[in-house]
């Protein structure tokens, strides 16, 4: 009776063993898989109500001071937010790539990848900088300083001698804060969530070097994928809506 | 024992889950191009002036975009029912919330009082 007992002892701490990819309170890998991607979904459901009650003050607010909006945005460059779309879907394809290496098990590549995902994060703050400095020396930044005199008096275009811009009544001139108010909120919002981002990234590239995710463990990688994919899309939405969509404005 | 089978309350003995599919660099290869397109198109449609087109436009490529982002990049394709459907409910969701507020928005007398 007694060896009974401690053979069976044994052989359930056998069957307990447990993998970062099968805990024991999960049935299958498949099932843990799935429970992990589910409740990630839910997170990032929560933050597109989060970004979405910005989305949608920027479509009220456009609606209201629609001539504001209109000067204001046109102060952006479309250069560079073009150069930074295309770093952050650079970004996000080699995240994609970084999954794929860590499903196949291929560390070197998944160091590489991950690497890649985060230079390419540092280059879109780095330009994101760029264009947050010239507004605060333009006195575009909204508060005690902000300058309007820009678009009360447009600066006059040196070949047709015309304003760049239709010039604003200065109460009209002054709504432009309000575009700028929600320029810093969205974009600063992306870039802190793309901070935290690259934070996580060091974190995963340092785990995954030691081969935490070549031997069959893939959820962390492939979780943090979609949150790095949910502020790529992001950023799909507000280049558009800051960037490109006033360039013709209605009469 | 066919009633064990039946009862199968952790969804093992007849499991629901999608089956496990690899994305392949290829594939990436290709919704990377897609992207990088779409972002093309974009910028030189934001340069033409198509009147109240231009922010139609600009949107349908961005939500493009996010759906090949979403479908491919996130996987969502190759996910449980269970995964999709809470997608998908997500994004309801959102637009009940921005269609009853656009409601109350739209039927106020602005300015009117």
């Amino acid at each position: 009776m007694d060896n009974t007992a401690v053979a069976t002892h044994i052989h359930e701490e056998h069957a307990h063993v447990s993998l970062p990819q099968h805990r024991h309170h999960f049935e299958t890998e498949e099932q843990q898989r799935e429970a992990g991607t589910f409740g990630m979904w839910l997170f990032l459901l929560t933050e597109i109500m989060f970004f979405g009650g910005l989305f949608f003050a920027y479509l009220l607010y456009r609606n209201w001071y629609y001539d504001a909006f209109v000067a204001a945005s046109n102060q952006l460059s479309i250069k560079l937010g073009s150069i930074n779309t295309v770093f952050l879907i650079a970004s996000g394809f080699f995240m994609a790539l970084g999954v794929w290496a860590a499903e196949v098990r291929k560390r070197g590549l998944l160091v590489i990848f991950l690497i890649l995902t985060t230079v390419l994060g540092f280059a879109f703050l780095g330009i994101k900088y760029v264009e947050y400095s010239e507004k605060f020396e333009k006195h575009h930044v909204p508060g005690a300083h902000f300058d309007i005199s820009e678009f009360v008096n447009p600066p006059i275009d040196a070949k047709t001698g015309k304003a760049e811009q239709k010039p604003l009544p200065p109460d009209m001139a002054a709504k432009t804060q309000v575009f700028f108010s929600l320029y810093f909120a969205m974009t600063g919002m992306h870039a802190v969530h793309m901070i935290i981002g690259i934070v996580l990234l060091f974190w995963l590239t340092w785990r995954a070097y030691y081969g935490d995710f070549s031997s069959g463990y893939v959820a962390p990688i492939e979780n943090f994928g979609l949150y790095w994919h949910f502020v790529d899309i992001v950023w799909l939405f507000l280049f558009p809506l800051l960037y490109l969509i006033n360039r013709h404005p209605l009469s | 024992m066919s009633d064990v089978h039946y009862h199968d309350p952790s969804n093992v003995t007849n499991p629901e889950h999608a089956e496990h599919h690899i994305v392949t660099p290829a594939q990436y290869c290709i919704v990377f191009g897609s992207l990088l397109v779409g972002t093309l198109i974009t910028v030189v449609a934001a340069d033409i002036d198509l009147g109240v087109m231009n922010p139609v436009i600009a949107l349908g490529i961005a939500c493009t975009k996010a759906v090949i982002v979403i479908l491919f990049f996130m996987h969502v394709k190759y996910q449980s029912k269970l995964v999709k459907m809470t997608v998908a409910a997500g994004f309801f969701t959102f637009i009940v919330l921005i269609t009853m507020t656009l409601t109350d928005y739209m039927s106020r007398a602005w300015g009117l009082w």
